[in-house]
């Protein structure tokens, strides 16, 4: 019994205890407080790192998305993009296959454009659209089918085997354009003066066309997912296989076909990135918006309308970032810190939401 | 509150615990544990007997009250507070590493400086087993020890570090009569030895054939403790449930009794080449519970997915059901669940795991009850009006505790989530009713519940087959029992005339008639 008197007659400091069903208010609250302890600390660092007026600085930040209506309709469009992708990862996440191969398939779809918008320009407007859609959303899907089969056939592991086929979809467009620019030292855009196979321009940009689409896909992913046969087989399969197999579910079929629109959707956002936006082709294209996309989809839960929050959120933070930087003359790295306190705090708060902590009381 | 005793080995004062703000697993209870003594600590799932104990062995700290283990008070923060003063739990569940032998078992996670010297160690070892009549020996490998003789090792195990105070967590859910009455031999030597010993369980022979005394809990709430030569069943049930309950089965002799499943030579070989089931031959009859008994793991699970169609079968195998209108046998075989629906045959399926296979334990109540149904109709989208519906009638009828029927399922109470199993299998009015484990973890009265449902069904002329563990209601329940050992049917016998003891004996027997040890 000696040791028991080294027992400490006090209880812990702090303890954990999970909690749900917090009211919305709370919910709300807690992450308001989130944002203005952000607020706070970004404002402690930019005066003691940079001695700039921490207002200024924020100010510059929310011009950076909404100083003129043109910088707030690039920010749709990029916002958009990571979107779409978030989208289409929704319904693999769900099914818990982790496709983090969404830049890859990107990529894919976005070729496939590019090459058509080269090489088929004798077509129709009409037909040169279809065309261009059906074999981007093909590429894509079948760049998201491959691993699926594999999955499907002898259960090999997913994530690195996505991972992988982004560093092929790169290569492979790296080799077409150092074919297809020739001399040139970058491929350059595509038919800038017959703007064949582009985007009509529609309210005064070329890209309204992909705002429109994503919106529309942001809805009927979200039906697709909540009200569907096919939804409810995928929630099923991603819970648990073995309640899968027991309710009848071709789990195999299932995965198949899950990926198919995943992949499907990813090259569709290739698609409307190359004919929309960027109208040509390179190893960047997808600019790293496939491993973004996959915090908008998991902070969302896959809910595709709290993933447009967040990837609204997202952007508008990177578009601020950028601002600033010009503005003050600062390199990336103060400003990816600020944007990072933000995020960090916003994420941080999550925690608070889903935990109570109990400090100790005094007997 | 009770006055300390000198005796006391620990003493509970005041012991309240909260999880989230809705839920008080331990309010206010006060009690304790003597030297010399088996304490019962009796309560349904729920009642907060295991948070209780985890209190004790360090895993969960108490919001309020004072804990004393030697008439001094102490705070336990850590599992390694909890053994300094003594404590050692046995968990339901093993926390052994398989390809270690006992000693290296014991050993492991203990401080010290250099290398272990195993042959102390083993020494140690085995003068505690010729103590107690532990049968296991330091060299053994986990991995060839009977259930029994892990639990052995496991209680080994918190003997060497000193534990003078022993807690058992349901020690006898995996043993079968025989190793029951074994174990139950080893606590009277401990506690002659001076160990404070307490058992949890719900089991109330077992209270009253080795305890001393019993405290009971219900609800996280003290009930009371009473010595055991003054309790009977009856007044333990009481206190346990809180009201009269009247503990009978229904059983209703089989009318005019059809054969509605007929499995023969039945064999599945898995994965490593071992039989998991080896020629099994019975039918099932409509009007008529087939109980199956066995020690967990003896294939019981296998038989029951096999005939679900979600088990792949050795060649020569045959499961036939048999039409009731017709009497023309369809062959089973190879058949996924959904072809087995699509073939106009309704077998419902209460699997073992509930949340793993049985449910979808994020969803709520409405979506749970489409699983097996949602793809009827052409429609592209689910309908979940006729689910809704269901649930609300699953919910009035067995009267299911749930927020809403939107609760995701996990949320509800293990009692709860198997009403919603067993309420959606039934509402399929199946041809034949499957069932594994259905009252595992659930409270006297729910159980109850489930039987009577299960009677109800055979009544309406379903096939029920009821896989059980607790040998006293198969007996009660059953029209007729089949017994499994590792794979092998050892016999079916007649519910009405068997005996536990002749269950317990089939359970251990091997195909060559000799009874095995190593099982």
């Amino acid at each position: 019994m000696n040791k028991a008197e080294n027992t400490h007659l006090r209880e812990p400091l702090v303890r954990l205890a999970k909690q749900d069903g917090v009211p919305v208010k709370k919910k709300v609250g807690i992450r308001a407080a989130a944002i203005v302890l952000a607020l706070v600390i970004d404002a402690l660092f930019i005066f003691l790192v940079t001695k700039l007026n921490p207002i200024q600085v924020y100010a510059e930040m929310f011009k950076g998305t909404f100083e003129t209506s043109l910088r707030f309709m690039w920010a749709m469009r990029d916002m958009v993009s990571l979107l779409c992708i978030g989208i289409a990862l929704a319904p693999a996440f769900k099914m818990r296959f982790w496709n983090i191969g969404a830049e890859g398939q990107v990529l894919m779809g976005g070729f496939a454009t590019a090459l058509c918008m080269m090489y088929c320009q004798s077509l129709p407007t009409p037909v040169l659209f279809l065309v261009m859609i059906l074999t981007s959303v093909i590429c894509g899907a079948v760049w998201g089918l491959i691993p699926a089969v594999f999955k499907a056939r002898w259960n090999t592991n997913e994530t690195l085997f996505t991972l992988m086929m982004n560093y092929v979809a790169i290569q492979i467009v790296a080799y077409a354009t150092n074919i297809l620019r020739g001399q040139a030292s970058s491929l350059g855009t595509i038919n800038m003066g017959t703007k064949i196979g582009w985007f009509p321009k529609i309210a005064g940009h070329d890209f309204t066309l992909n705002i429109i689409i994503v919106a529309v896909l942001t809805v009927l992913m979200f039906i697709y997912l909540k009200h569907t046969k096919h939804g409810y087989e995928i929630s099923v399969v991603g819970e648990s296989e073995n309640t899968a197999r027991y309710a009848g579910i071709d789990v195999a079929k299932v995965t198949l076909r899950t990926m198919l629109i995943s992949g499907a959707i990813c090259g569709l956002c290739g698609f409307i990135i190359v004919a929309g936006n960027k109208h040509t082709i390179a190893t960047n294209t997808a600019g790293g918006n496939g491993f973004t996309a996959i915090i908008v989809a998991w902070l969302a839960k896959f809910n595709t309308f709290y993933m447009a929050l967040i990837s609204f959120m997202l952007i508008f933070l990177e578009k601020g970032a950028g601002q600033i930087a010009s503005s003050f003359g600062l390199n990336d790295f103060i400003t990816d810190i600020i944007s990072g306190i933000i995020l960090f705090c916003i994420l941080g708060s999550e925690f608070f939401i889903n935990y109570r902590l109990i400090f100790r009381h005094k007997k | 509150m009770e006055n300390m005793h000198t005796s006391d080995a620990i003493t509970l004062k005041g012991i309240t615990k909260s999880f989230g703000t809705k839920v008080i697993a331990n309010k206010n209870i006060s009690l304790s544990i003597r030297r010399g003594e088996v304490l019962s600590l009796l309560g349904e799932n729920g009642s907060g007997k295991t948070t209780l104990m985890n209190i004790l062995s360090g895993i969960y700290y108490p919001d309020e009250g004072q804990v004393f283990v030697g008439g001094k008070e102490v705070a336990i923060r850590s599992p390694g507070d909890s053994f300094a003063l003594g404590i050692g739990m046995i968990h339901q569940h093993f926390k052994l590493v398989d390809v270690f032998t006992a000693a290296e078992n014991i050993v492991l996670g203990l401080k010290g400086h250099g290398k272990f010297d195993l042959k102390a160690v083993g020494e140690k070892v085995r003068a505690i087993c010729e103590r107690y009549g532990f049968d296991i020996t330091p060299e053994q490998k986990v991995y060839d020890m009977t259930v029994s003789q892990k639990q052995t090792l496991e209680i080994v195990k918190v003997l060497y570090r000193g534990a003078d105070i022993l807690i058992l967590d349901e020690p006898t859910a995996v043993l079968t009569p025989q190793e029951t009455e074994k174990l139950f031999g080893v606590i009277r030597e401990m506690k002659k030895d001076g160990k404070a010993i307490v058992i949890i369980t719900h089991k109330l022979h077992e209270v009253l054939s080795v305890s001393d005394r019993v405290s009971i809990l219900r609800k996280g709430e003290y009930i009371g403790t009473v010595d055991t030569k003054d309790a009977t069943e009856i007044s333990l049930t009481e206190m346990m449930v809180g009201k009269k309950v009247t503990l009978n089965i229904d059983r209703k002799v089989p009318v005019n009794p059809k054969k509605r499943l007929s499995v023969q030579n039945l064999s599945i070989t898995g994965e490593d080449g071992i039989k998991v089931l080896d020629n099994i031959t019975f039918d099932a009859m409509g009007g008529e519970i087939l109980g199956i008994a066995g020690i967990s793991g003896c294939g019981q699970k296998e038989l029951l997915e096999a005939i679900a169609g979600l088990k792949i079968v050795d060649a020569g195998s045959s499961i036939d059901f048999i039409e009731p209108d017709t009497d023309k046998p369809d062959s089973l075989i190879g058949k996924t669940p959904r072809q087995i629906k699509e073939m106009g045959i309704t077998l419902s399926f209460v699997p073992e795991d509930r949340l793993g296979m049985g449910l979808v334990a994020s969803m709520g109540m409405t979506d749970n009850m489409m699983l097996k149904s949602y793809e009827q109709g052409k429609s592209f989208f689910v309908e979940r009006k006729q689910p809704h519906d269901l649930a609300e009638e699953i919910k009035g009828d067995l009267a299911v505790v749930t927020p809403s029927i939107n609760t995701p399922v996990r949320r509800l109470s293990g009692g709860n989530v198997q009403k919603v199993l067993v309420g959606r299998e039934i509402a399929a009015a199946p041809a034949v009713l499957m069932t594994a484990y259905a009252v595992r973890g659930l409270d006297i009265g729910t159980s109850y519940q489930i039987y009577n449902l299960l009677s109800e069904q055979k009544d309406k002329g379903v096939a029920v087959m009821y896989v059980g563990e607790d040998l006293d209601v198969l007996i009660d329940l059953c029209d007729r029992i089949l017994v499994l050992c590792a794979g092998k049917m050892t016999g079916i016998i007649d519910g009405r005339t068997a005996t536990k003891e002749q269950i317990g004996l089939l359970m251990t027997k091997t195909s060559h008639g000799e009874e095995s040890a190593n099982v």
